[in-house]
């Protein structure tokens, strides 16, 4: 996807996003010493009895051509997901230390084509387990070209509904919330307060309108009403929402005028690059959620609860910066590998996926409850939180929202309603 | 004078945090009906000897000091940041706080209520456990996987103890031979020689384990794991597994009951689980493991602690700011306590 602003009129973000892709590529060398140990398999075979039994973890991220997010503080780092796996790498070893069991970690960061040959080149060296940042197109050509081995990928980065519906596979199980679990951790909040008359604003994204269809649907199921919708065009060139505060300040009022009366303005801008513009600058004073506002998180970098304060401590530690996020989902999926292998006392691939899928897998993950992967689809169920830049204000599921089996299922796709048939075959 | 203060009280609790009636409301809302609960405890044969309750309170970083014969706060001391662990020293002379935010513990003077020093303890104390001959002091560090062993007399560490993430409960075999500590994101309870300081074996269990709480005759060690939601009773010689406890409340969701605190009776015959969001204690006849009783105390119970005579014991529940008091032989809940904002750790001396 090419840069949707123009370059020119932004030379700082240009600037900043060719540093940050230079550092990506230190970070790929000096990913290095952690390297994948070579033929894990037969080290294993070798080193029945006392020795230590390897499990090699890959992180696979696809490089994307992503416009900059319009604010300083959203820049993603350069270890952005690297730093959560090796946090989770050195917590799985800390585990395994007791147990014998050893984790290793290798990163590849390269475009899609170049992503899709090497991680195959790694898998047919031995590699099982493949944590995965990349497109809804890559992730599919990834599973499909890994579906006849003895492989598990982890989607840490996609939040696509239709990866967890039609499209699912039965060899991907995702830590990242669907557009459906954010979308209804929203839903049941607003709903929850009694703010039931939303104006949707959604940009001309592919991704923004999925979003806005995952909001139709929350709105649907708890019972909000969407008074209004309009699309926010931003096309490459248009200076419509570039330049100064004086400008948007403009255009922001006159955008949000003549809407009919409604509680909250629903926001689906998953690039950010406008949604921020809103808050304080609505023609009506009503407070913004959905994308930006009070936004649907996995993760919170000021997230206190549940002991996870040790948690921030530590990846702060380590990476010198808050987690965000994708850490987060990357750092839940390399645990999740490590808790089943310790759990099934075993380091084969096919013993820790067995488990990983099974009834019994639970992971505590600084969330105040246990997660784990649905049958259905192999969604992550998790608590999702809201928050404010700086702040969590609520998590949902929220109170009253029932559910026989587990609240966790009242957000995104249940059982009853999946259409992933991957995942009903056995 | 008295029960329109306790209504005044209750009033205040009720504004301050909004909160689902319970049964033990009921307490609250008719203030004569304790008062004859009361009452009639102390015409029994058995009067409630007056023990003073020391708990901690997490968010507003002081300490509440209750009479147990009285069941009211007497006095609230401030303290250092963030104090959750608390116990005594062997003597009674001292309470032990830890305060984890200044990453020490703090020794008061139980007469004068004054601080006597701090104690070196690495950093995030969050749990501790003192020796029975009543020196060292072991400290869990849950920021730093480490049990730092502290002397108390001459305030210096002696040791320190690497085990997994986030260690947090410790436990000691009644001979002081055997330290036990869980470690949150490990799920392991480790097993370590309290002679050597070496680790002697690992016994998983299941998630987040919090609290090791052996049986008065060290033939057991109770480990309860929150996230899992159960309790695994563990052979201290074989560390076999020989039990696990899983709790099933009508109404509640299973993820909401997270057991923490742990506490057997003198006698060995009862355990008492604290359940956090089930805002429920269990009671476990320890001969069969059997879950007797679920009783319904304040809201995220975490810690307990009996009196001496083992006849009370006291819940902290942090999320609705109180202490609730069960009476031990009867089973049932006697009252609340409004104590400080979060209450966390509880321990009760012996005066």
């Amino acid at each position: 996807m090419p840069l949707r602003r123009d370059a020119t009129l932004n030379p700082g973000a240009s600037t900043r996003l060719g540093l940050a892709q230079g550092l990506l590529c230190c970070c790929l060398l000096l990913a290095s010493p952690f390297a994948f140990p070579a033929m894990a398999a037969s080290q294993q075979a070798a080193g029945e009895g006392l020795a230590r039994q390897q499990v090699a973890v890959l992180l696979a991220r696809e490089r994307r051509d992503l416009p900059p997010p319009l604010s300083l503080l959203d820049m993603p780092a350069a270890d952005d997901a690297v730093a959560g796996a090796q946090l989770a790498i050195n917590d799985n070893n800390t585990t395994g230390r007791f147990l014998k069991q050893e984790f290793s970690l290798e990163v590849i960061q390269a475009e899609a084509g170049d992503l899709l040959r090497d991680v195959e080149a790694r898998v047919r060296q031995g590699v099982s387990f493949v944590v995965l940042d990349a497109s809804p197109p890559t992730l599919l050509a990834l599973a499909d070209r890994l579906k006849d081995r003895n492989v598990l990928i982890l989607n840490a980065g996609a939040n696509a509904d239709e990866l967890r519906a039609e499209a699912c596979r039965r060899n991907v199980v995702h830590t990242a919330p669907s557009r459906g679990m954010l979308a209804d951790a929203l839903a049941q909040y607003l709903v929850w307060k009694r703010w039931r008359r939303w104006f949707l604003v959604a940009g001309a994204d592919p991704d923004d309108q999925a979003f806005a269809d995952a909001i139709r649907r929350g709105a649907k199921r708890f019972g909000a009403k969407i008074v209004q919708e309009r699309t926010f065009t931003l096309e490459p060139g248009n200076r419509r929402a570039d330049g100064g505060h004086e400008q948007i300040q403009e255009q922001m009022p006159a955008f949000t005028q003549n809407v009919p009366d409604y509680d909250v303005l629903l926001v689906a801008d998953e690039a950010g690059q406008f949604g921020d513009y809103l808050p304080f600058r609505t023609w009506d004073a009503r407070p913004v959620a959905g994308t930006q506002g009070l936004v649907a998180t996995s993760w919170h970098p000021a997230l206190e609860q549940w002991g996870a304060t040790q948690f921030q401590n530590r990846f702060f530690r380590l990476a010198n910066r808050p987690m965000r996020a994708l850490d987060y989902n990357v750092w839940v999926a390399v645990r999740s590998i490590g808790e089943a292998a310790t759990r099934a006392k075993s380091t084969t691939a096919n013993d820790i996926i067995a488990y990983l899928r099974s009834p019994e897998f639970e992971l505590a993950a600084f969330k105040g409850r246990k997660l784990s992967y649905r049958s259905w689809n192999g969604q992550l169920r998790q608590p999702i939180l809201l928050a404010t830049p700086k702040l969590t204000v609520t998590v949902s599921p929220q109170p009253g929202f029932l559910h026989p089996t587990s609240e966790l299922d009242t957000l995104g796709s249940d059982k009853p309603e999946s259409p992933c048939k991957a995942y009903a075959s056995p | 004078m008295r029960p329109l203060q306790q209504c005044c009280a209750w009033l205040r609790a009720v504004i301050a945090t909004p909160r689902p009636m319970r049964a033990g409301s009921a307490f609250r809302s008719l203030p004569l009906a304790w008062a004859l609960t009361l009452a009639a405890l102390g015409a029994g044969a058995s009067p409630l000897k007056a023990y003073t309750v020391y708990v901690t309170n997490e968010k507003d970083n002081t300490v509440s000091i209750i009479d147990s014969s009285k069941l009211e706060v007497v006095k609230t001391i401030k303290v250092g940041q963030r104090p959750r662990g608390i116990t005594l020293s062997k003597d009674q002379k001292w309470l032990l706080v830890c305060t984890s935010d200044d990453n020490t513990v703090q020794v008061w003077d139980t007469e004068t209520l004054a601080l006597v020093k701090t104690l070196p303890s690495g950093p995030d104390p969050e749990l501790f456990i003192l020796h029975p001959a009543g020196n060292p002091l072991y400290v869990a560090n849950e920021d730093d996987n480490l049990i730092t062993v502290v002397d108390v007399g001459e305030s210096r560490v002696l040791a320190e103890i690497p085990v997994g993430v986030e260690p947090e409960g410790l436990g000691i075999s009644p001979d002081g031979a055997l330290l036990v500590a869980t470690s949150e994101t490990t799920n392991m309870a480790h097993f370590i020689d309290t002679t050597t300081h070496a680790i002697i074996d690992n016994v998983l269990v299941d998630s987040r384990p919090r609290v090791a709480e052996f049986t008065p005759d060290g033939s057991q060690v109770w480990v309860s794991a929150e996230i899992g939601g159960k309790v695994s009773v563990i052979d201290p010689k074989s560390r076999q597994i020989l039990a696990k406890i899983a709790f099933e409340i009508p109404g509640v969701t299973p993820d909401a009951i997270q057991p923490v605190g742990v506490r057997i009776s003198r006698n060995g015959k009862l355990a008492f689980v604290a359940l956090g969001p089930a805002n429920r204690v269990a009671v476990i006849d320890t001969a069969t493991f059997k879950v007797e009783k679920y009783l319904l105390v304040g809201q995220r119970v975490w810690q307990l602690a009996f009196t001496p005579d083992d006849k009370l014991l006291f819940t902290t529940n942090g999320a609705s700011n109180d202490v609730s008091v069960i009476d031990v032989e009867k089973l049932r809940v006697l009252r609340s306590i409004r104590v400080g904002r979060y209450p966390w750790g509880v321990v009760v001396a012996r005066h």
